[in-house]
């Protein structure tokens, strides 16, 4: 579905050039949940605007559904940390930007669990409510692919709970491929089939991780072999979990 | 509405009782009282109903040209930066000349007459309106624009239900000092080059040395500012929404 082969991306400024990423390559195929994990300003935000065609890469190429990525596009939309839901439309006009469908809109609503705030305003929303709409806004022009740039950083713990499980649910049931750019290793670990890790300067990826429990898809698993393996795993690439 | 009432009824009871201890003569500074009776007069008149609606007519025009030229560019040239670029420099080099000194050159080219006042009104409202809704395009945040250009929103639309309405807040603001920046304007003009309007009947009294009808002209310009101005914010209240909610 996303191919990245050998992108590089850099930014000069008056003084030098800064190169950000080199040769990194990585594939994510269609219905696939893969987590993509790093330290803070090693370069995946600016991955995740690559990848959804904000910004050009310099070298490589990006494909999706065999189609070389150039701009950004409907099948690959991001549900970003910030607050990206436009706010003077309503939960239901949100929606209807997108899509003229009134019957997909209102399964999507329901979906969500939305219905009843149709004509509320974002802002009277709570954190949880957001997302729910931002992800319902991509699955209205029926995105087979989402990025997701930390969405849930900014949620408390009961909400994650609860969204994680709806995404999972979602996910699954609209048959959507997720890429989750995340902090949060039990996160990534709960949610994932495979789990990337970007670090290094320029940046690249530097490990890839099959999450063998991945069909067990739950959260409470911080007791498992396989998931304290995995954490040694990281722990040893430098990544500190 | 008690406190206002309270506010002006103080105001005007202190005015009144200067007249007690000091006479002075009622073409110099009519009391309340005057004014109140000379009001009544002017209204049982009718005559000026018919300056007021030249007034407003005036502003009405002015100001919803200004309006247009004015959140149309500021889109224009807060979204297509290059356009911006070229073009801006030429509005802040006009932006600080005071209205009131393009009235000579109104007079020349349109003559006396609406299209003079029209033009006036036009240039006070115009600079308010344009530079806040400048503002308000140049602050869309980025990711709004990434978020359309995702969803593959048309440019029409990016317009109208991106820009435009994130906009709205910066363009009130702007038609709210415009709107005052207009009556502002229409009275001037009108007190140098106009046969009709308030600012005419202000200056017909002053030569005829009634200065107590000039007050009223002038207590009638207040009330109808101030009622425009209510006006506009009841329109930002319905069009807003999302603001009070």
């Amino acid at each position: 579905m996303l191919e990245l082969k050998n992108i590089s991306f850099s930014y000069k400024d008056k003084k030098r050039e800064y190169q950000i990423i080199k040769d990194l390559s990585f594939k994510i195929s269609e219905g696939e949940f893969v987590s993509l994990i790093g330290p803070s300003g090693c370069g995946k935000t600016t991955l995740v605007n690559l990848i959804a065609g904000y910004l050009q890469v310099k070298e490589g190429e990006i494909f999706f559904a065999n189609k070389k990525v150039s701009l950004p596009d409907k099948n690959r939309v991001v549900i970003s940390q910030e607050d990206d839901l436009f706010y003077w439309m309503t939960v239901y006009e949100n929606l209807k930007l997108v899509s003229n469908d009134e019957n997909k809109i209102n399964d999507l609503l329901e979906l969500t669990g939305l219905s009843a705030y149709k004509r509320y305003y974002p802002r009277q929303l709570s954190g949880g409510m957001k997302k729910r709409l931002a992800l319902a806004r991509a699955l209205a022009v029926e995105s087979k692919f989402i990025i997701m740039d930390e969405p849930f950083a900014s949620q408390d713990y009961r909400i994650k709970k609860k969204l994680y499980q709806d995404l999972l649910d979602i996910a699954s049931q609209k048959n959507v491929a997720i890429l989750l750019i995340t902090h949060d290793l039990d996160e990534a670990l709960g949610l994932s089939d495979r789990i990337l890790v970007m670090g290094g300067n320029p940046a690249n990826i530097k490990g890839e991780f099959i999450i063998p429990f991945s069909e067990i898809k739950d959260l409470n698993i911080e007791e498992m072999d396989e998931y304290i393996k995995l954490k040694k795993q990281l722990k040893e690439l430098g990544y500190n979990v | 509405m008690l406190k206002k009432i309270f506010a002006i009824s103080i105001i005007l009871a202190l005015w009144q009782s200067v007249y007690i201890f000091f006479p002075i003569k009622g073409y110099i500074l009519p009391s309340p009282v005057e004014i109140g009776i000379s009001f009544s007069e002017v209204l049982m008149s009718k005559e000026i109903f018919f300056h007021i609606f030249a007034s407003l007519q005036r502003v009405v025009v002015g100001f919803l040209m200004a309006t247009f030229a004015g959140v149309g560019l500021a889109l224009l040239f807060g979204h297509y930066k290059v356009v911006g670029e070229y073009f801006r420099p030429i509005v802040e080099i006009l932006r600080p000349i005071p209205p009131i000194a393009w009235i000579p050159i109104a007079i020349l080219i349109f003559g006396l007459g609406n299209a003079s006042a029209y033009f006036i009104v036009f240039l006070g409202s115009f600079f308010p309106i344009f530079t806040n809704t400048y503002f308000g395009v140049i602050s869309l945040p980025k990711i709004y624009r990434n978020i359309a250009s995702s969803f593959n929103l048309g440019r029409f639309i990016y317009f109208r239900k991106i820009l435009f309405k994130f906009s709205l807040p910066y363009i009130f603001v702007g038609l709210k000092i415009g709107i005052g920046m207009a009556w502002i304007c229409v009275i001037a003009a009108e007190l140098i080059g106009a046969q009709s309007g308030l600012g005419y009947f202000i200056q017909l009294n002053r030569l005829l040395l009634q200065t107590d009808k000039m007050l009223v002209g002038m207590i009638l310009i207040g009330t109808i500012g101030y009622f425009l101005n209510y006006i506009i914010s009841k329109i930002e209240k319905l069009t807003v929404k999302w603001e009070n909610k």
